[in-house]
């Protein structure tokens, strides 16, 4: 290794790692976070880092349906999910702390040793893959595992949503770093999903509350049968 | 007549220490001889060996057989650089504690003078016998001597029932650790039965049995060291001991078990595996995190040091296997950085926590008082015991320019450069060990501040504590020694990393010697000035000169006008020294942070108790989880074993008739 | 050891002996604006100091030798911090004496003496405050640690000169993991030089202090010298994020010309770092004293990811 080795990389990769490096740390920003609405603010920023890295990608490599897909990620979770996640606490009124299953210092830690392994067991795709950006796969497996760590410590269920939601971002990161974008397809038919999940556990919120009046999940450890 | 080797000074020195106890026990009760003589004589003697076995080091590999031992089985002694370094750090060390042991004997507490100096010396002559045996009878015998001699050592005063338990705990792990070693060496004799060491040299072992011969000695020698599960006894025994016999344990005996390590793994043993080296680091690693978050919560302060030593070996075992690893992936200069580290921090440990734990020595001798929350304020009382205990503690913490930070700052370079090993986890690894080696420092920090500040700092606690008196001159001498030793190894590391390059490149094959001292004596820069250099000298220097400068400065252009006040302390009227924080209140923090690795029992007093009582009591959750179980294993292991027992002489004689019947029909069949 | 770099070395002390004050001036200015309040004039701390120096002396009656030196080995450990750190150039004399690690050093014997000479006088608050100081002392400092181990893999290298040479003069690369170390290194800042959301520099209420609470019995020039120590150790710590996230513009050389230069772009660089500190100290509330570990304890684990992510993504293979 040697500081010189960086510079082969040209500077759009360099960005584009740089990109990666701020979705893992607001990977750790949203483990570490305990209020909702700095919560849903995080994730608007992971959808705004997405969002650029994804152009970067299209601009450099002329893939045009690259920037269609830049565009959804835009309108959809930079836009559309923050505000839609807006409304909804406010109209269930949950601003309140998040309380974590396991104390925030342990689930870090957990969360560096999720980023060794994913590290590690990315090394061997990267070296298949041939973009620029293929050191970033293994940031985006380590984003997808915090966001499912972050959704297995959350008590409440907005959290656990928007854990779900930071999930497909790192999934779609993954994607554009390792393979220049999934199929538009493909891609229109996660983002129609990820809109229809949004809307069917927002649903289910009120649900929960008016079942509960209270959106601690843990409540539905009772709905077991007995 | 043959030429008298250095060999043969070294074992003439140490047979010295052993006339010494000899003359010592022959005149029990004559405590101004004792104390006036015997033990200043001891440290000189200690001085001569350091001084034997620092030329030792450079003078090459010496050998000898001596006309001790059974018949056909004689002692061979062997002076190497290796065990030149541990001699020379034992010599070195034992000066000061002896010469601190005189000025301590006062009047006859517990066992008679004479005998205690006959045991002290002769675990000095086992503990020196351990460094210079060259087979594994001779080892095995002076190992045992060493354990037996320490165990009537710590206690010697065995009225109180509790140190009796703490020596029964000792003797039990050290010989259950003793076994482990005897059994390292039979795998290692192999087949051939040969037990001395240049045998085991030149017999290599194939297969999965050289990691069986390490696994086993890593268990015996952990157990003296105080490795992870193994440590138990080490808080026991330590504030059980007198407090000199506790500094040459921890100072020293310690290390014999490190040093039976090194000689093992890179001697004996010819290859060494890569998961070795993670193996010991992850132990060492788990040691050092567990003994500093205990001693930041003590609140004995011996018990404090004693978890401190437990920190401590840890972090050499840290480097151990970070040489480990190095020499197994053939990185020999790497291997030799580590490896500096860790005998570096060997010596620096030595002296530090020898001079810490007589320091509580003589703490104990002017209060009787052990407990950190009824100590306080003894600066002013015992200013000598004070400011050389600082010296100490700072050196403990890990603070520059001061001995313990030059070997952190080693074993911290070690971890940086290691990049470009051939395993994808273990790259990532190793800077996560650096990470939690930095915190450790930084606890051991925090465990020093407390022990420091809550035993000199403050007011006195207790009514009696202005009855206390400074140490003695004998002692200040011993004292002195120790903390010169902590300040000159701080200013001067070059000099110390020549020292062990010899032994460095007898075990890795690389020394640090040539980048070391290629920039000149103030400058440390093992690797190059532009990657990493460090120079106390300077570092002190400008201390010590801007110190005084402001100090000058501030009289010069302002005045030095002082008044003497009550203490402000917010403006609150009512101030008791009870309203200091005590010990159990500066741990506070850290129980809080890491309480899961606490098993704690505690007591609140509740609203309507007329007479409130708070208790907590935090343990050693291993205690519960581990050896309990396995006590209560062997106790039923026994009952069934006793069913055997039936107390008629018939039945006793069955058995050996029936087990010779037995016998007579394998044998035959 | 050449004159220019001797010249640069005293320079740059006097620089930081100067200007320390004036920074923390500056942020108090600044902080005082952005909360709508009329601000104290930027030299103010250097009347304070003065109106200290000038006053006499009143000393505890349990007070000992120790209390009374450590202000003024604080104050030299805190000089020759601040002039360790490369500013004006990377040419020192001082910078092989003491590397990144040493520097950490530094801080921490800082730290100890003055948690001693809280516990000394023996009242309740200096316990209390030394034993806050040395908690939060030994999370932050790993941390601060891991910020440098961080740039030090990027340059290989823990001397500090080499770090900000390879960092400020070698081609422009983007670094991903200095993203990490930075913000580990801005809490820990925060943290140790007892700002806002960990400690309140203007409190005197006895529940949330902690540096407050270890320096209650000092006054007169030892207070004085402290609060100077106080300034330098910010000075240090904006020096230390100005050299390793923001080196452009400091020289290798030290000839007066390219000196003077960096010269004006410190001040630049330090007016804007001060800037910042004050609207995050404006921005954010004071935490619980028992939130810190975890404040701290993401700095800590940041800087470890910092050095993973540099592995990952800088490291060839």
């Amino acid at each position: 290794m040697s500081p010189s080795l960086i510079h082969t990389i040209p500077l759009s990769g360099q960005v584009i790692n740089l990109c990666a490096a701020i979705m893992l740390l607001l990977g750790f920003a949203m483990l570490s976070q305990r209020r909702v609405l700095t919560l849903i603010n995080l994730f608007m920023l992971q959808g705004l880092v997405l969002f650029t890295s994804t152009l970067i990608v299209a601009i450099t490599t002329h893939q045009n349906h690259l920037l269609w897909s830049a565009g959804l990620t835009l309108v959809l979770k930079v836009i559309a999910l923050p505000y839609i996640l807006h409304r909804l606490i406010r109209r269930l009124s949950v601003k309140w702390d998040v309380d974590t299953l396991l104390n925030i210092p342990t689930t870090m830690l957990v969360g560096i040793a999720l980023v060794v392994i994913a590290f590690n067991v990315a090394q061997p795709i990267s070296h298949l893959s041939g973009t620029i950006t293929r050191a970033t796969i293994g940031i985006a497996l380590a984003c997808v595992l915090l966001a499912f760590l972050m959704m297995i410590t959350r008590s409440k269920a907005v959290p656990q949503v928007i854990a779900f939601l930071a999930m497909e971002n790192g999934l779609f990161f993954a994607a554009t770093s390792a393979t220049y974008g999934m199929p538009m397809v493909v891609e229109l038919g996660i983002a129609l999903d990820v809109m229809v999940g949004m809307v069917i556990l927002g649903v289910f919120f009120f649900q929960i509350r008016q079942q509960f009046d209270s959106l601690d999940i843990r409540h539905m450890e009772r709905a077991k049968e007995q | 007549m043959r030429q008298l080797l250095l060999l043969d000074w070294v074992l003439i020195t140490a047979l010295g220490w052993l006339a010494i106890g000899l003359v010592g026990v022959s005149f029990p009760r004559r405590l101004t001889l004792i104390s006036r003589v015997l033990f200043p004589l001891g440290a000189i003697f200690g001085l001569v060996l350091a001084l034997l076995a620092l030329s030792g080091m450079v003078a090459g590999t010496q050998v000898r057989i001596l006309p001790l031992g059974l018949p056909d089985l004689p002692f061979h002694v062997r002076l190497d650089a290796l065990s030149g370094f541990f001699l020379f750090l034992l010599g070195a060390t034992a000066a000061g504690i002896s010469i601190y042991t005189a000025g301590y004997f006062r009047k006859g507490e517990g066992t008679a003078p004479g005998l205690q100096c006959l045991l002290y010396h002769i675990f000095l002559t086992s503990m020196a016998f351990v460094m210079l045996a060259d087979d594994g009878y001779a080892f095995m015998v002076a190992w045992e001597t060493m354990a037996l001699s320490s165990f009537f050592l710590v206690t010697s005063e065995h009225r109180h029932a509790e140190i009796r338990r703490a020596g029964y705990l000792y003797l039990l792990v050290a010989h259950i650790g003793a076994v482990g070693i005897l059994l390292s060496f039979g795998v290692m004799a192999g087949s051939a039965g040969d037990y001395t060491f240049d045998a085991m040299r030149d017999f290599s072992i194939l297969g999965f049995w050289p990691t069986i011969a390490f696994l086993l000695a890593l268990f015996g020698f952990g157990a003296k060291a105080g490795l992870l599960p193994l440590h138990i006894w080490l808080p026991e025994a330590h504030p059980a001991a007198p407090s000199p016999v506790s500094a040459m344990m921890s100072g020293v005996m310690l290390k014999t078990a490190i040093y039976g390590m090194l000689r093992v793994s890179f001697d004996l043993l010819h290859a060494q595996l890569w998961w070795w080296g993670i193996l010991l680091l992850l132990i060492g690693l788990a040691t050092a995190l567990f003994g500093v978050i205990f001693s930041a919560i003590q609140t004995d302060m011996k018990r404090l040091l004693a978890y401190s030593s437990i920190e401590n070996i840890g972090l050499i075992f840290v480097g151990f296997g970070l040489t480990l690893v190095f020499k197994s992936f053939l990185l020999p200069h790497l291997a030799a950085l580590a490896l500096t580290a860790t005998l570096y921090h060997c010596l620096n440990h030595a002296f530090f926590k020898s001079l810490l734990f007589l320091c509580t020595g003589s703490v104990l001798h002017a209060t009787g008082e052990r407990n950190l929350g009824k100590l306080g304020g003894l600066i002013h009382r015992m200013p000598w015991v004070t400011w050389l205990a600082l010296v100490g503690v700072l050196a403990s913490a890990g603070l520059p320019p001061l001995n313990g930070f030059v070997s952190e700052w080693l074993l911290l370079q070690s971890f940086l450069f290691t990049s470009g090993l051939p395993q994808g986890y273990l790259n990532m690894l190793l800077p996560v060990v650096a990470a939690a080696i930095a915190l450790i420092a930084a606890l051991a920090g925090f465990a020093m501040v407390k022990f420091f500040g809550v035993v000199f700092l403050g007011q006195p606690r207790e009514e009696k504590l202005s009855q206390a008196h400074d140490a003695g001159r004998l002692e200040r001498i011993g004292l002195l020694w120790l903390a010169a030793g902590c300040i000159l190894l701080g200013l001067f590391p070059n000099v110390v990393i020549a020292l062990l390059d010899p032994v460095t490149r007898l075990l890795v094959g690389s020394g640090l010697r040539d980048a070391a001292s290629s920039h000149g004596w103030w400058l440390l820069a093992p690797i190059s000035e532009d990657r990493a250099s460090y120079s106390p000298a300077i570092f002190f220097g400008s201390i010590a000169l801007f110190t005084p400068l402001a100090y000058w400065a501030v009289r010069r252009y302002y005045h030095g006008r002082l008044k003497r006040v009550p203490a402000w302390d917010c403006g609150f009227p009512l101030q008791t020294s009870r309203m200091q924080d005590t010990a159990e209140g500066f741990g506070q923090p850290i129980r809080r942070i890491f309480s899961p690795f606490f098993k704690r029992t505690r007591e609140h007093p509740s609203p309507f108790d007329t007479q409130p009582r708070y208790r907590s009591v935090v343990e050693d959750p291993l205690w519960y989880w581990l050896y309990l179980p396995i006590a209560r294993i062997v106790d039923y292991g026994t009952r069934l074993i006793a069913f055997l027992q039936q107390g008629r002489i018939a039945i006793y004689l069955l058995y050996s008739f029936v087990t010779l019947l037995a016998l007579l029909v394998v044998t035959r069949g | 050891m050449n004159f220019y770099a001797l010249f640069a070395q005293l320079l740059e002390l006097a620089i930081a002996l100067i200007l320390a004050p004036i920074l923390t001036g500056w942020v108090n200015q600044c902080r005082a604006w952005l909360q709508n309040r009329s601000a104290p004039p930027l030299l103010q701390t250097y009347y304070t100091l003065s109106k200290l120096f000038h006053k006499d002396v009143l000393l505890a009656h349990n007070a000992s030798t120790l209390f009374r030196a450590a202000p003024y080995i604080i104050f030299s450990c805190m000089a020759l911090a601040s002039s360790i750190v490369p500013t004006l150039s990377t040419d020192l004399i001082f910078s092989p004496a003491a590397d990144a690690i040493a520097l950490v050093g530094l801080f921490a014997l800082a730290r100890v003496f003055i948690a001693l000479a809280g516990m000394d006088v023996g009242t309740a608050f200096g316990s209390l405050g030394a034993r806050r100081e040395m908690f939060i002392g030994f999370l932050a400092e790993p941390a601060l640690l891991m910020v440098f181990f961080t740039a030090s893999l990027i340059s290989q290298s823990t001397s500090l000169s080499t770090i900000v040479e390879t960092l400020a003069h070698n081609e422009i690369a983007i670094y991903p993991s200095l993203a990490f170390a930075g913000v580990a290194f801005s809490m820990v800042s925060l943290a140790e030089n007892a700002r806002v959301p960990i400690d309140n520099p203007t409190t005197h209420l006895e529940l949330t202090m902690v540096h407050e609470a270890m320096i209650l019995e000092y006054s007169g020039r030892h207070l004085a010298l402290i609060e100077w120590a106080a300034c330098l150790k910010l000075f240090a710590y904006s020096c230390i994020g100005i050299a390793l996230f923001f080196p452009f513009g400091i020289p290798e050389a030290s000839d007066p010309a390219s000196l003077l230069i960096a010269a004006a772009i410190l001040v630049f660089k330090l007016a804007i770092g001060g800037f910042v500190l004050a609207l995050i100290e404006t921005l954010s509330a004071k935490m619980r004293i028992f939130r810190a570990p975890e404040f701290l304890g993401t700095a800590f684990l940041l800087a470890v990811l910092a050095m993973l992510v540099h592995l990952l993504l800088e490291a060839g293979r």
